[in-house]
């Protein structure tokens, strides 16, 4: 376990070599890239392997860094916050495979993406408020030069509007939390310290600071009304990057709900409780709509991680143990899911043929050109919507039998949501892959593709190994994440009072 | 007993691994799987019937914190009758297929898809755990959807495929939801636990004791959606219009999954559920009864089908109707408390129809894919086994009297219905479907079979390989001698599943005669009508105006048009859906796009900006924002108040030095 805060030393480590390499040879920087995501991943897996659920909250460092404040650097995990290091080591591999083919300033891709991956580690692994919010703005920044230097379709205007979208959420996060620290006479920034002083605030006082915590990590969770950053930003994203934008940064969105949110002001969550549950469930049914309809292969899947993304919210505001339960493990199902859906559509079709236009994609008997491609997009849109033995059926299926009990009518509404991702998804398989059929026989000759490199099989093999390995024993993780729920700072949720 | 569903998954997921080129092979691994599963059925159903009652094995999926989701296995009658049902009839057709498909390009996909199907299909019949069952029923649809959607060459298959599987997702939400409401009212998904099961006594008494707004018994409305989940996959009514879709998929196909096995499903989960259905039975004062909304909704869809069967002209849509027509006697047995009659005809059901389906894929492939049939004709002579076996299966459809297994199962729900104390308008709907099931089968049997060829490749057909053959000819005795487990006089079957005594006596064979007599006589007109306008002159031109037609219009256009629920359907729901996504999609771009970038100028533009203009407007608009922001920093910056963000990429770098001052140092 002690060896878990090496996930972000090793990452900015590697990205200050990447940086180096970069400017010799593009492959040193990949294999250094490859190989710290692959060490990182490494750690985390041998952290999960020496982790006991009985462990509780594990403090892995703890060291004085801005005394005056009384801001320590503090690291600390428990099972949910393992769930999501493994998760943010896989995607960090699988991205970094399948953007094997960057050529342009490769050692600066990958320095900013470890960058980014460094940040994610750091919000997954922080036990101070302050260590968390500095980790989360350092995931932000590199975001911005990803998408905004090596991304597609409007991409300055795509990086801006996230960026800024994320800036605005960070903003009312850190409001949040120094009206804690200074009206609640906080002894410092840890965690504990400003749960504590949350609980000597007046009831008005704890839901107003709620609401700007809840908001402001719900914000890059993706949720109704502020999810349009979303599609956008994924869409103008070069593939690894919405593989991590899906797959990682939007669950520190909802890992900042969870744990910072609804951890440091625990009572407030059932005053909200409806509000926050029908936007996420507003965003589900309505996200899948919008997704039924776009022309653009690439914004249906932006609109489908909106749509997934509904259900961690609503397992959020459900705030039973199973919901909270189902919501982390639904972070980590939709990270592998939809990182291998950004992956298809941006790494293996969009560069071999040039267009997401479905208008266009119709016209090309793809099943034929790219089979393997085609038949890893099937299974990923088929554990999209929900199949058992994927991971996102134990993890939708623990929401919904966690939320039923506090609402049968949000229950009821987010399985329509379901039956609408089955819809849109059984939509683009079809279009995308299966559409023109006529003469293909020989279509293999006539228009030859690039045919798949072993990284894009690697990564895609990677990804599908693991949403089916939890998929078939989601017990893997849930025997993580229940304890977990239990740790000292989220138990005061269920059990009421101040931790 | 793990086995029986376990042997065809391993052939599946062994076969997806291989090589397309692997034909042999792959065929060989799923025969033999089944072959296993039928072995193990048969060993299950040898210690089923002799040591009754309900055998579990139960164990933790995963754990939830307070409990665990559980998952199980039950051995019990019905369960074994099942397997065995299924396990024989999808080895014969797995059989038929090596014959069918044998030029087909994808033949090991193929193979590898029907063994997921089998595997599913086993897997729902052996579970004791609602979760499990459910977990195969979403795994049965998804095999349809695969194998439906096989030749998806075909567009009007591809559609076919999202047709029932979407269609039969809306009734699975409707299972979900009881599954969800069971859990939290029941505490278990398990079916046997040892007293704590959701069919045992006092988990039914807690259920039917709890009572909702408007006086419904939770066991009530928990039974009504888990009744949605049968409705969509049995082909009921209203959820039926997918079924006779899904005859675009290969004929073999059509005869597993939506005449024998997978439709089937639905009537088996409500007969496996029967207890929590029936809970509400003593209770008086409840507004409605779980089973009398099934035996109603079975006997319009009995009825209905029938109808629809009449106007139809493709030899696979005929008998798809037919089959959404039988299922909905499977369900009137059921809601008027005769579940082991449901179950009788169910597997009686699954013999003779899946004879007629090969059958009709027999014919299929003689005459080079000519469904219609008014360009068949004539081919009697020409296919004599494939007749005869068709004919006997036509038979016992129609519930030919005495020799025919069709006549007892029948014979068995309409008495059922005639007992029922509730209502005798499902049982008039029975009898009214059992004359027009007669008059269809034989409209359909002397277009296709008898008078001359209408097209050349009627003309050019002839008997298929023994490969189908046999297995037709097998299927044809199961359709005759299955009927003689249950008659009256020993009702061996029906005892047998429900676990009571058996009394044989030869003289309760003719019990309730006069409606056996009555039923005689309506199969009777059935044929004789039907012999009348299609058999005594047969059709000479594909044109030719169809008797019925030219007799009476309006309605042959009606029941050829499926009562027009496709196209209600289309303009209703359909419009609903697509119009929300509009609305949905322009909101998304228009109004919270644009409310959060340039409120003011949308507030004027609303309707007509176009999207390009949009895109204008937003990159306009950020640009000032950002200037705006820009220049409030600077501004802060000298005024020296510390603007957040700019703070904080300091603390950011330090945060950086920081640590790696710290790993250099070797502190942690």
């Amino acid at each position: 376990m002690n060896l878990l805060p090496w996930t972000i030393y090793l990452s900015f480590a590697g990205a200050i070599l990447a940086l180096a390499a970069g400017t010799r040879s593009a492959t040193a920087a990949r294999v250094i890239a490859l190989g710290t995501a692959l060490a990182g991943w490494g750690v985390t897996l041998w952290a999960g392997c020496q982790f006991s659920p009985s462990d509780g909250l594990l403090t892995l460092t703890n060291t004085t860094w801005i005394e005056s404040l009384g801001i320590r650097f503090h690291l600390a995990a428990d099972g949910i916050s393992l769930t999501l290091v493994v998760l943010t080591g896989l995607a960090a591999v699988a991205g970094i495979l399948f953007s094997w083919n960057i050529e342009e300033r490769t050692g600066e891709f990958f320095a900013l993406y470890l960058t980014l991956i460094g940040g994610v580690y750091g919000v997954f692994l922080s036990a101070d408020a302050f260590l968390f919010f500095v980790f989360y703005e350092i995931a932000i920044v590199p975001k911005y030069f990803l998408i905004a230097k090596w991304g597609s379709t409007n991409r300055e205007y795509g990086a801006m509007k996230l960026a800024l979208y994320s800036f605005a959420g960070s903003a009312l996060v850190l409001a949040g939390l120094l009206w804690i620290y200074g009206a609640g006479n906080a002894s410092g920034f840890s965690l504990t310290e400003l749960a504590a002083g949350a609980a000597t605030l007046d009831p008005n006082a704890q839901l107003m600071v709620f609401a700007l915590l809840f908001t402001g990590f719900a914000v890059l969770a993706g949720m109704f009304p502020f999810h349009t950053w979303a599609p956008t930003g994924h869409v103008a994203a070069p593939t690894a990057a919405s593989m991590l934008l899906a797959g990682v940064v939007m669950k520190l969105g909802a890992y900042g709900c969870l744990r910072v949110a609804m951890g440091l002001v625990p009572d407030a969550i059932f005053w909200f409780q409806p509000a926050i549950a029908w936007l996420a469930v507003i965003g589900i049914i309505y996200a899948g709509l919008v997704a039924l309809v776009q022309d653009d292969f690439k914004f249906v899947i932006g609109y489908s991680s909106v749509s997934h993304m509904g259900f961690v919210l609503l397992g959020l505001a459900a705030a039973t143990p199973l919901a909270v339960a189902g919501a982390v493990l639904q972070m980590f199902s939709h990270g592998v899911i939809a990182g291998l859906l950004f992956a298809v559509v941006g790494r293996m079709v969009y560069e071999r043929t040039h267009t997401r236009q479905l208008a266009e994609l119709r016209r090309l008997p793809l099943h034929r050109l790219m089979p393997f491609t085609a038949v890893v997009f099937v299974i990923a849109g088929l554990a999209s919507m929900g199949m058992p033995g994927f991971s996102g059926f134990p993890a939708e299926l623990s929401i919904l039998i966690g939320t039923w009990p506090v609402s049968k009518l949000w229950t009821l509404a987010a399985a329509l949501g379901v039956l609408i991702a089955a819809a849109f998804t059984l939509r683009v398989i079809q279009v995308v892959f299966f559409s023109r059929t006529e003469a293909t026989a020989d279509a293999a000759e006539t228009h030859p593709l690039p045919p798949l490199t072993w990284p894009e099989q690697t990564g895609a093999a990677l990804l599908l190994g693991a949403t089916i390995l939890i998929g078939l024993n989601p017990g893997l993780l849930l025997d993580w994440i229940i304890p977990g729920l239990n740790s000292p700072l989220l138990q005061a949720i269920w059990t009421g009072g101040a931790p | 007993m793990w086995i029986i569903p376990a042997a065809p998954l391993v052939a599946a997921a062994i076969t997806a691994l291989l090589p397309g080129k692997k034909r042999k092979l792959s065929a060989g691994l799923a025969i033999g799987a089944l072959v296993i599963s039928l072995l193990v059925s048969c060993g299950m159903l040898h210690s089923a019937l002799h040591a009754p009652g309900q055998h579990t094995f139960n164990f933790d999926w995963f754990n939830l914190g307070h409990g665990a989701l559980r998952l199980g296995f039950l051995l019990d009658p019905l369960t074994a009758f099942m397997c065995v049902m299924v396990s024989f009839v999808s080895l014969l057709i797995f059989i038929f297929s090596l014959g069918y498909m044998k030029e087909d390009a994808n033949f090991t996909r193929f193979f590898c898809f029907l063994s997921l199907f089998a595997a599913a299909m086993l897997g729902l019949v052996v579970a004791n755990s609602l979760l499990l069952l459910f977990i195969s029923w979403e795994l049965v649809g998804l095999a349809s959807y695969l194998l439906i959607g096989f030749w998806f060459h075909k567009p009007s298959a591809a559609a076919a495929a999202k047709k029932a599987f979407i269609t039969t997702r809306i009734g699975d939400l409707g299972l979900l939801l009881g599954l969800l409401w069971l859990y939290d009212a029941g505490g278990s998904l398990l079916l046997y636990d040892h007293g704590a099961g959701v069919l045992e006594a006092s988990v039914l008494a807690s259920l039917s004791g709890q009572t909702l707004a408007g006086g419904l018994a939770v066991s009530t409305a928990i039974g009504l959606l888990i009744f949605c989940g049968a409705i969509g996959k049995s082909g009921q009514f209203p959820l039926h219009v997918w079924l006779p879709d899904a005859m675009e998929g290969p004929t073999p196909v059509s005869a597993l999954i939506h005449a024998a096995t997978m439709v089937a499903a639905g009537v088996f989960l409500i007969a496996r559920v029967y207890p929590l259905m029936a809970a509400d039975q003593l209770l008086a004062a409840v507004p409605v009864h779980a089973l009398t909304v099934v035996a109603f909704i079975g006997a319009i869809t009995a009825l209905m089908g029938a109808l629809i069967a009449v106007g139809q002209n493709d030899i696979k849509r005929i008998l798809a109707f037919s089959t959404v027509s039988q299922l909905g006697y499977m369900m009137l047995a059921l809601g008027v408390g005769s579940w082991t009659a449901a179950i009788f005809h169910l597997l009686t059901h699954a013999f003779f129809k899946a004879l007629l389906f090969l059958g009709a894929g027999s014919v299929i492939h003689a005459a080079h894919h000519e469904q219609d049939i008014r360009a068949l004709g004539g081919l009697a002579p020409r296919m004599k086994l494939t007749f005869a076996t068709f004919a006997i299966g036509m038979m016992a459809l129609a519930g030919v009297p005495f020799l025919f297994s069709g006549f007892w199962s029948k014979e068995a729900i309409l008495h059922a219905a005639h007992a029922w104390d509730v209502s005798h308008l499902p049982l008039y709907a029975g009898l009214a479907a059992v004359m027009l099931t007669a008059f269809y089968m034989t409209r359909l049997v002397a277009e296709t079979f008898f008078g001359t060829a209408r097209s050349p490749a009627a003309g050019h057909a002839h008997e298929s390989p023994a490969v189908m053959t046999v297995p037709l000819m097998l299927l044809a005795a199961c359709a005759v001698l299955l009927g003689f487990t249950g008659t009256p006089a020993c009702p061996w079957l029906q005892a047998r599943l429900a676990g009571t005594e058996l009394h044989s006596d030869l003289s309760h064979l003719f019990e309730g005669g006069g409606l056996m007599v009555l039923s005689i006589i309506l199969v009777g007109a059935g044929l004789g009508a039907g012999w009348w306008l299609y058999g005594r002159r047969t059709r000479a031109q594909i044109n030719d105006r169809d008797p019925l037609a030219s007799a009476a219009p309006g309605v042959m256009t009606v029941l050829a048009h499926k009562f027009y629920f496709d196209e209600l359907y289309a303009a209703t729901v359909g419009r609903l859906n697509t119009a929300a996504a509009v609305f949905a999609d322009a909101l998304d771009r228009h109004v919270i796009g644009g409310a959060v970038n340039f409120l003011a100028r949308f507030g004027l533009f609303s309707g007509a900006i176009n999207r390009e203009m949009d895109e204008d407007g937003l990159n306009a608009g950020f640009d000032r924002l950002n200037a705006g922001l820009r220049g409030t920093g600077v501004r802060y910056s000298k005024a020296q108040t510390g603007e957040p963000q700019g703070y904080l990429r300091v603390l950011a770098v330090a945060f950086v030095v920081l640590a790696l001052v710290l790993i250099v140092g070797g502190v942690r």
